[in-house]
C-alpha cells in the first residue's frame, strides 16, 4: 500500500478545490495535494471544457496550478477517513494520504425524485443526460422534454440543443412569483445575468413552462401538471432533475457538524472540526462564483494567510446571498411529495418501493427493515429523495462512501 | 396497567422471548431505549449454525436450529430464510482430522454432515482456491435476514397482545419492575434483562463484555458463493484467544450479495472501522478465495457481540433476585440461539420442564463461582 503525507490535502478538483490550492500555495512552506476522482481536474463545470479553452477563469487557475508546487492526484476516489488521513482508491490500488489540514471541496450531485416511470431507460437526470451526451451519446433529432427545477435545466436544454436535440418543452416546477423575484435579484450578480440572457436567447422558440411539473412518464410521453391541467407531451427522452444535493458524505464520516443538509462552517470555512475546512457546494449551492471565493478563503485560512482570507469576506457575502436566493427560488413544492405511487421504486439499488417505506418512522428503521439506501450507491440518490418525501434527516454514512474493490479496503 | 412480564431490549433475543411468552398468554411489555433490532442484532450476520465448542453450546444451537427450521414455514419473504447449509473448510490434513471429529460429534447429535474431499469441495464452491484439503458440509444450517425476522417476532408478539415501547430507556431493574429514565415506574411479575451488551449495566451480576466485529458486504454476484463458508481454523483463531483475531467466514445473501466476516476484538469501545484489522480480515479471506479481491464492496460496519467468559449465554433467574431473569450474553450466536433461549426461559418462568437442560446457561453458574 502506498502511503504519502502532505500539509494541506484538498479533496475535489472543481472550482472550489482548484481555488483553494492556488490560494494555499501563497504560503511557500506548505506542501499541497489535490485529489479528484476524475481523469481530469475542473469539477462538474470546467472538466469537459478544459481542452477547449473556454473559461478564462479556469485557464488562469490552471496556469497557476501548473506553476506551483502542487501535487495533483487524478482518478483517486476518497472512500474513507482513517484518523488524520484519508484512503483513496486509484486504478493502481489504494493510497493513504496523511494531512495536517484538510479542505473538503467535494461538490454536489443532481437531485432525482421518484415518480411513476422515473426508472425507465428513456428517463434521465437533466445533468445526467448532459454528461452522457458529453460522453458520446447521440441525441441528434431526438425529441426531449426537460423538467424539474433549477437553472441547470436551462443549461442542459441549451447544451442538448447544441448537439442537435429538439427540446419539446422545459418545465420548471417553481412559481412565477418566485422566479420573478429571483430574476430581479440577478441584476446584482452581473456575470450570471449575462449567462442567463444568452441562454434564453438560444432557447428562443422552446416553450418554457413555469408552475409545471411531471406526474408520470412512459416510453413515449410524459405527463405534465400545469395550472391544474394535465397534458401528455410526446417525446423520445425525458430529462428530469431537481436542482442539486451537496456531497457531504466525507464530511459526515469525519464527524463534521451538518445543518439542514449542508456542512456548517465558520468565517474561515472551517468546519466544527479544527483543521478541516469545507468550500463550494457542500456548504451551500451557490454556483461557480461561490465555489471560487469559498475555496480561496479556505486555502488562505488553512495556511495561515489570514489577511488574504479576510479580504474576501465581502465577496463571499454576495455569493452567499445568491445561494440563498437560489434556494428560495427553486424550493420544491409539496405536490412533488405525492407523485410516487405505492409501487413506485424509490431505491433503485435495492428495489424498494414507496409503499414499503411509508410504515416507518425514520430513515434508520426504514433502512434496516427494507435496505433502502444500502445498495451500491449508498443512498446517494434515494437518500436525498426520502429526506424530501418523508422529512427524514438522520442519514448515517458508512465507509466506503463509494464502492471499492475489496482488496483496496 | 401492570404486566406479567417486562422485557428490556427488543433485539432478536428480547423479540423471541416476547413472542414465546405472549403465546403462553402472558401480558408482556417490551421496552427498548432505541428502536426494534437496532443494537447488535442490526450488525450481525444471520447465520443459523450448529456449533460444538462445548456440549452445552451444541445442545442450544441444535435445539434452536430445529426451532428455526420449523419457524421457516411461517417467516415472511423479507426474512430471506435460505437453507444454504454450511461448509467448514479444511486447509490441510490436520484440519481434516477436525472435520472427521466434528462429523462424528454432529452425527451423535442426530445431525447429518457430509465429509468432502478437496475435489468435492471445489465442485460445490468453485471460487475457493485449489489445494484445500476438504471440508464438512452441514446441510441443515441456514441464513436469515435477522432484522426482518426480528420484526416478524415482534409483530407476532403484538398480535398476542404484547405492548411495545421504543425510545424508552430503562435505568433500573428490581424485583418489582423497572424504572424508566423519565422517572416512570412500571410494575411487573417478571422482569427479563435482554439488553445485549448493556445487560450488565442494569444487572451488574452479569459479566458481559463487548467483543467487536467487522463485516463487509459486496454488490451482487449471484452464485459466487453458495454455502456459508467458514475456515476450520475459526475455532482455534476466533474463540481460542483473548487477543484480536480474524477468520475467513463468508455468507451468500439471497440478493446475490456476499457478506464477509469476521474479526474479534476485546477491549475496544469505538465503533469506528479499524482499517488495520479489516485488512487482516480481507487478506485472510483472499487466502481462501482469491477472487474476492476484485469484488466491489459497498459497505463496511462493526458490531459488538455480548460476550461471556465461557461463551455461553445467560438464560434464567439472576441470583439474588426473585423475579429478574437474564436472556443476554449470546456472543456471536445470538441470532441462532434466540429461539432456544426464548423457549427455555418461558419454561422456566411457567415452571415447566424445559426441552433441554437449562442448567449450563443459568447465570448462577459463573456468579456463584466468585
Ligand atoms: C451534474 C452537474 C452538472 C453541472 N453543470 C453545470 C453547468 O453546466 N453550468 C454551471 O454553471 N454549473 C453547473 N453545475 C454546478 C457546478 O457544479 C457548480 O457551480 C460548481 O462547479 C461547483 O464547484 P465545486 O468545486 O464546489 O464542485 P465540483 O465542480 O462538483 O467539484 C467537486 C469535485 O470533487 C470530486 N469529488 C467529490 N467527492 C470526491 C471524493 N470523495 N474523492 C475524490 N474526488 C471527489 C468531484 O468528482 C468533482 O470533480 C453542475 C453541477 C452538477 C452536479
Ligand atoms: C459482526 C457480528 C456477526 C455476527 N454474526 C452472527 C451470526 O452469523 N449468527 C448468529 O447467530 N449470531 C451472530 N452474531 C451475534 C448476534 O448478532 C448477537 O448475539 C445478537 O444479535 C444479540 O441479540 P440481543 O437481542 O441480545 O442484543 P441486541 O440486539 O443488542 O438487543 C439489545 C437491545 O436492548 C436495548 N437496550 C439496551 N439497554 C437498554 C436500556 N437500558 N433500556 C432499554 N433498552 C435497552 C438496546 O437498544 C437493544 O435494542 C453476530 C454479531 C456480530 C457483532
Amino acid at each position: 500500500m502506498n502511503k504519502v503525507t502532505t500539509d494541506v490535502l484538498i479533496v475535489g478538483g472543481g472550482p472550489a478545490g482548484m481555488s483553494a490550492a492556488v490560494a494555499a500555495s501563497g504560503n511557500d512552506d506548505v506542501r499541497i495535494t489535490v485529489v479528484d476522482d476524475n481523469p481530469r481536474i475542473g469539477g462538474q463545470i470546467w472538466r469537459a471544457e478544459l481542452g477547449k479553452l473556454k473559461s478564462v477563469e479556469a485557464l488562469e487557475l490552471l496556469a497557476l496550478l501548473d506553476q506551483q508546487w502542487i501535487t495533483l492526484v487524478n482518478n483517486a476516489s476518497v472512500f474513507s477517513n482513517d484518523g488524520s488521513s484519508v484512503l483513496a482508491e486509484t486504478p493502481s490500488g489504494r493510497i493513504q494520504i496523511e494531512y495536517k489540514s484538510l479542505i473538503l471541496a467535494t461538490g454536489a450531485r443532481e437531485r432525482l425524485l421518484p415518480f411513476p416511470g422515473w426508472t425507465l431507460p428513456n428517463v434521465l437526470g437533466a445533468a445526467g443526460l448532459q454528461a452522457l451526451v458529453k460522453g458520446g451519446l447521440d441525441v441528434q433529432d431526438k425529441r426531449i422534454v426537460v423538467a424539474g427545477t433549477g437553472p441547470l435545466l436551462l443549461v442542459a436544454a441549451e447544451y442538448l440543443t447544441s448537439k442537435g436535440a429538439r427540446i419539446v418543452a422545459i418545465c420548471e416546477q417553481t412559481t412565477n412569483k418566485k422566479l420573478d423575484r429571483f430574476a430581479l435579484g440577478l441584476w446584482r450578480s452581473p456575470s450570471k445575468i449575462v449567462q442567463g440572457i444568452s441562454l434564453r436567447s438560444k432557447l428562443r422558440g422552446i416553450p418554457y413552462y413555469r408552475n409545471a411539473w411531471v406526474t408520470k412518464a412512459d416510453l413515449q410521453s410524459v405527463t405534465i401538471q400545469h395550472f391544474g391541467q394535465t397534458t401528455d407531451i410526446e417525446c423520445d427522452m425525458f430529462a428530469c432533475g431537481f436542482h442539486l444535493v451537496p456531497n457531504i458524505e466525507l464530511a459526515q464520516l469525519l464527524g463534521c457538524e451538518v445543518a439542514d443538509g449542508f456542512v456548517s462552517v465558520d468565517d474561515y470555512q472551517q468546519t466544527s472540526i479544527s483543521d478541516v475546512y469545507c468550500a463550494g457546494e457542500p456548504t451551500s449551492i451557490g454556483g461557480v462564483e461561490a465555489a471560487v471565493v469559498e475555496g480561496k478563503i479556505a486555502g488562505f485560512a488553512a495556511t495561515g494567510q489570514i489577511i488574504e482570507a479576510n479580504s474576501l469576506f465581502r465577496a463571499r457575502k454576495k455569493t452567499t446571498a445568491f445561494a440563498k436566493a437560489l434556494d428560495q427560488a427553486f424550493e420544491l413544492r409539496d405536490e412533488l411529495k405525492t407523485l410516487a405511487a405505492s409501487s413506485t421504486i424509490v431505491c433503485r439499488c435495492e428495489d424498494v418501493q414507496y409503499g414499503k417505506l411509508t410504515d416507518h418512522d425514520d430513515f434508520r428503521m426504514a433502512k434496516l427493515q427494507t435496505r433502502c439506501g444500502m445498495g451500491a450507491c449508498q443512498g446517494r440518490i434515494c437518500g436525498a429523495a426520502v429526506e424530501f418525501l418523508f422529512g427524514w434527516k438522520d442519514r448515517s454514512v458508512r465507509p466506503p462512501i463509494f464502492p471499492v474493490k475489496m482488496e483496496n479496503l | 396497567m401492570s404486566y406479567d412480564v417486562v422485557i428490556v431490549g427488543s433485539g432478536i433475543v428480547g423479540a423471541a422471548c416476547a413472542a414465546s411468552l405472549s403465546a403462553s398468554r402472558l401480558r408482556v411489555l417490551v421496552l427498548d431505549s432505541s428502536g426494534i433490532a437496532t443494537g447488535t442484532t442490526a450488525a450481525g450476520m444471520g447465520h443459523i449454525v450448529l456449533m460444538d465448542d462445548s456440549e452445552a453450546q451444541l445442545a442450544l444451537t441444535g435445539y434452536s436450529r430445529k426451532l428455526w427450521n420449523t419457524l421457516a414455514q411461517e417467516l415472511p419473504a423479507d426474512a430471506e430464510y435460505e437453507h444454504c447449509g454450511t461448509i467448514w473448510v479444511a486447509a490441510d490434513e490436520d484440519e481434516m482430522n477436525e472435520v472427521r471429529r466434528k462429523q462424528i460429534v454432529y452425527a451423535s447429535h442426530g445431525s447429518d454432515a457430509e465429509i468432502l474431499d478437496g475435489r468435492a469441495l471445489r465442485e460445490l464452491e468453485p471460487n475457493l482456491r485449489g489445494g484445500l484439503a476438504g471440508g464438512l458440509l452441514v446441510q441443515d444450517d441456514s441464513v436469515v435476514y435477522q432484522l426482518c425476522a426480528t420484526k416478524f417476532l415482534i409483530e407476532r408478539a403484538a398480535r398476542y397482545g404484547t405492548t411495545i415501547r421504543t425510545g424508552t430507556n430503562v435505568i433500573e431493574i428490581s424485583d418489582d419492575g423497572v424504572r424508566l429514565e423519565n422517572g416512570e415506574v412500571i410494575a411487573a411479575g417478571v422482569i427479563i434483562n435482554a439488553a445485549g451488551v448493556f445487560a450488565s449495566e442494569l444487572s451488574p451480576e452479569l459479566k458481559i463484555v463487548k467483543r467487536k466485529g467487522h463485516l463487509a458486504i459486496t454488490e451482487r454476484y449471484p452464485n459466487f458463493v453458495r454455502h456459508q463458508l467458514i475456515e476450520l481454523g475459526y475455532l482455534k483463531s476466533a474463540h481460542g484467544s483473548d487477543g484480536d483475531s480474524v477468520a475467513f467466514n463468508v455468507q451468500p445473501r439471497i440478493t446475490g450479495q456476499i457478506l464477509l466476516g469476521s474479526s474479534r476484538q476485546f477491549g475496544v469501545e469505538s465503533n469506528q472501522i479499524d482499517f488495520e484489522i479489516l485488512k487482516r480480515m480481507t487478506n485472510r479471506a483472499f487466502e481462501y478465495m482469491p477472487d474476492l479481491k476484485t469484488l466491489s464492496t459497498v459497505r463496511v460496519w462493526t458490531g459488538f457481540r455480548p460476550a461471556t467468559s465461557d461463551n455461553l449465554p445467560y438464560i434464567g433467574k439472576i441470583p439474588g433476585h426473585e423475579n429478574v431473569y437474564a436472556a443476554a450474553g449470546h456472543e456471536g450466536l445470538g441470532i441462532t440461539t434466540s429461539l432456544g433461549t426464548a423457549e427455555l426461559l418461558t419454561s422456566a418462568i411457567l415452571g415447566k420442564k424445559p426441552a433441554i437442560p437449562i442448567e449450563p446457561y443459568l447465570p448462577s453458574r459463573t456468579i456463584t463461582e466468585h
